[in-house]
């Protein structure tokens, strides 16, 4: 038991091994008591949450801000609707096709990260956040361009085999997106906190503190730039391809900029620099208008004004919960879970990010 | 070791708070029993009083404007019919979300109509974009898919989609018809199309260039509904020295192709299919330069004009209006979506009392179905298109008037024929 505990202390793998294998029981379980509707809600969160993880990396570890963090989860998205289509066209099937794609969606848009990142290396706050948010305005709109390839607004079909016929003839289709989604996710997690509490992770950090120190002490602060967006981007680009397949659909409207502000609020709500913060941020996106909506129509008013409130109280309460978030509670959701005595120490500076 | 159990203690506070959060939304997980095709016997949504159908429209976004009086009109309908004794004594309730033109929103909401809210049957789901990323969904949970709101080819896919079906006629139909008028009318002249960069834009050009013939069409341009400039388009059709434009277009974007050729000081003939060419709904964007940029502008037509106030359909549809739409302003939005709801009740009615998916979908195989429609409707077991045809008109002062014979003809390269029959007088109560 001793050993175990000591175990548990001293290798951050083993430790993340076991975490890993909670979650995996956990979606599970979970997956299996949740309606269909609820499943495929869960695998849209799934893939959010590979995207924001990525970003609260980008920000919260490195200190680069991304908004265009939408645009790489469309790289990955349109990469493995391609792949998808040639696959499914030359009637290529096999347990190994999926995960093929989406290893490649991530691999695709690593790369054009690492290119965004040589520019990002150069560019300092405020002019970082205009070149990414030129990057997420732009390249969707590429796929209006090339309509014959990307087939304009209306997107490309993704094809994919269903559930494997071992899991019997009552799973569905749904719970078999959420588990392809929340086990992405959960790879996502597993990898980015290994990464986190490597050296690669601790020269992020140096970097995002300051510049010029780590630089005396022999780090190339472009190269950890750069590393820390291929990363970050390797995460989006598996959460749009995720995306692509539980909606069946890659088009630009998945992708739009409201996507990738909603990306980094999130993260900054949930607790910027911490991946449990990324999983609460993630709920909130997915569940908060949901909920909101819900209320509304509790309320039982007429059809016109219910129409409106569905439309606009939304978008104004997370406006809000953002606002409160930045002023009261820096560290987000995260930051104030650790503040309670129930759920550990209390750490003041949630901003030296912590590890989750 | 005080960092271990913080690090525990984070782990449990996510899937503790994580249970709690979604536990609260979550419902039983029940088996699925849903049969095969038109052998489909489930009819989730049906009671003894009820039948619940559902549908995504562009309440807002680039579509919105005129297409959001369509799915207030069909449940004005419904409420008109439910308060005459429904359909086979059940009151038919429609479900309308809201998914802005964005096929993200429709894959959504239409997961949302199928999966939460178990509706029997989707009816006049709103456009060939986003309809287009439900279809395999749809296929998968046996739906029965009634009268898309678009003229996609795509929906006539009998063996691939065996419970979906369209309703208007096809683009391609009306690219046929339109581009015989074009040929017998503006000979000589240069033609090129202006359309939607899906498969509404390409359908409707490829009809033209079947009349025509193909690479008769000097340029095709097109446009995405995100992007409201069309400057460069309309520019490029300037350039080419197109004399008459046929344009596959929505209203908002037969407007901005409109204006921004006025603008550009570019007189040409526009062609406007029936979708993009609703007279109200352009005046809503257009204000005082309607008449004049609309004159002369062709168009075409499936049913009666909704100015014909001598039609008894018009006539049923303008009371309805009145009585259970608010009084909408009568156009052809609103004829749109009372002509598609009675189409639906005559689905259902034919689906008989002891009401299934599968009796649904076998129902509208077997077709008959008359309304104000000037064609008949091709629904068989292996053919899920709606109206075969259609009738030129031409806007002049304003108002549209209807020209020429009716044609009915295929999407493929067959000839246009002329329709004789008349259809027939509304009944006078309203129901099939």
């Amino acid at each position: 038991m001793r050993r175990l505990a000591h175990l548990w202390s001293a290798s951050t793998l083993a430790r993340h091994v076991v975490l890993l294998a909670i979650g995996v029981a956990f979606v599970i379980v979970l997956t299996a008591t949740f309606s269909d509707f609820h499943d495929f809600q869960l695998a849209t969160l799934g893939a959010y949450l590979c995207a924001i993880a990525g970003l609260t990396v980008l920000t919260g570890l490195n200190g680069q801000v991304s908004l265009g963090h939408a645009a790489l989860m469309a790289i990955g998205a349109y990469t493995v609707a391609l792949l998808q289509m040639h696959f499914s066209n030359a009637g290529t099937t096999g347990v190994w096709v999926l995960p093929v794609s989406l290893l490649a969606g991530a691999a695709v848009t690593a790369v054009a990260g690492a290119v965004v990142g040589v520019a990002a290396a150069r560019l300092r706050g405020p002019y970082l956040a205009g070149a990414t948010l030129a990057l997420g305005v732009a390249l969707p709109s590429i796929t209006s361009h090339y309509t014959s390839v990307f087939k304009g607004d209306q997107g490309l079909f993704v094809p994919f085999d269903g559930p494997p016929a071992s899991l019997g003839s009552t799973f569905t289709l749904e719970h078999w997106q959420s588990w392809l989604s929340l086990f992405a996710a959960l790879l996502v997690l597993f990898f980015l906190a290994n990464l986190k509490r490597s050296a690669v992770g601790r020269h992020m950090r140096a970097v995002r503190d300051d510049e010029i120190a780590s630089a005396l002490c022999g780090l190339s602060v472009p190269r950890i730039q750069i590393q820390a967006f291929a990363v970050s981007s390797a995460a989006a680009g598996l959460g749009g391809g995720v995306l692509a397949v539980v909606l069946q659909n890659a088009s630009p409207g998945s992708f739009d900029l409201v996507l990738s502000l909603t990306l980094l609020s999130a993260a900054v709500i949930g607790g910027l620099g911490t991946l449990t913060g990324a999983v609460w941020g993630s709920i909130v996106v997915i569940y908060l208008g949901t909920f909101i909506r819900d209320r509304v129509n509790d309320l039982h008013l007429s059809a016109a004004s219910t129409a409106k409130l569905h439309d606009n109280l939304p978008n104004a309460v997370y406006g809000l919960m953002l606002i409160l978030v930045m002023l009261a509670l820096p560290g987000g959701i995260q930051g104030l879970l650790r503040r309670l005595p129930v759920f550990g120490t209390h750490r003041s500076t949630p901003h030296t990010g912590g590890s989750a | 070791m005080m960092v271990t159990r913080r690090r525990c203690s984070a782990v449990i506070a996510v899937i503790a708070a994580t249970a709690l959060t979604l536990g609260a939304c979550s419902s039983s997980k029940k088996a699925s029993s849903t049969g095969g095709g038109s052998g489909d016997t489930s009819a989730p949504g049906v009671t003894a009083t009820s039948i619940l159908l559902g549908t995504t429209q562009p309440l807002t976004g680039p579509a919105a404007p005129g297409y959001s009086k369509i799915s207030a009109a069909m449940s004005a309908y419904f409420a008109y019919a439910n308060a005459g004794g429904g359909v086979n004594g059940r009151k038919v309730t429609l479900k309308v979300l809201d998914d802005g033109y964005n096929p993200t929103t429709t894959a959504t909401d239409t997961r949302e109509l199928v999966l939460q809210d178990k509706v029997f049957a989707l009816v006049g789901a709103l456009g060939t974009p986003t309809h287009t990323a439900v279809l395999d969904f749809i296929k998968q949970n046996k739906v029965p898919d009634l009268f898309v709101s678009s003229g996609s080819r795509s929906w006539n896919q009998p063996t691939k989609y065996p419970t979906t079906f369209g309703w208007q006629p096809d683009y391609t139909i009306e690219g046929k018809i339109l581009g015989d008028y074009v040929k017998k009318n503006f000979a000589g002249k240069t033609v090129c199309t202006f359309g939607q960069g899906d498969d509404f834009g390409t359908d409707g050009a490829q009809g033209v260039e079947l009349t025509l013939g193909s690479g008769s069409l000097k340029t095709k341009q097109t446009y995405t509904p995100t992007n409201t400039n069309v400057g460069p388009q309309i520019g490029a059709l300037k350039a080419a020295g197109c004399q008459v434009n046929v344009a596959f277009t929505v209203p908002g974007f037969t407007a901005l192709a409109l204006g921004t050729a006025a603008a550009l000081k570019y007189q040409a003939q526009w062609v406007v299919s029936n979708v993009g060419s609703d007279i109200v709904t352009l005046t809503g964007f257009l204000k005082t330069a309607t008449k004049p940029l609309l004159e002369g502008v062709v168009s075409d037509a499936y049913a009666p004009i909704p100015t014909d106030t001598s039609n008894s359909w018009i006539q049923l549809f303008q009371k309805v209006d009145a009585q259970y739409d608010n009084n909408a302003p009568f156009d052809g939005n609103v004829l749109y979506g009372m002509a598609l709801a009675y189409t639906t009740l005559q689905a259902l009615k034919a689906a008989g009392k002891t009401l299934t998916r599968g009796s649904l979908v076998a129902a509208v195989e077997k077709g008959g179905f008359t309304g104000p429609g000037l064609t008949p409707f091709r629904f068989s077991a292996t053919d899920h298109s709606g109206y075969s045809g259609t009738q030129v008109v031409v806007i002049h002062g304003g108002v549209a008037a209807p020209t020429g014979p009716v044609y009915t003809t295929d999407d493929g390269s067959g000839a246009l024929s002329t329709v004789s029959t008349q259809p027939p007088s509304a009944p006078a109560n309203g129901l099939p």
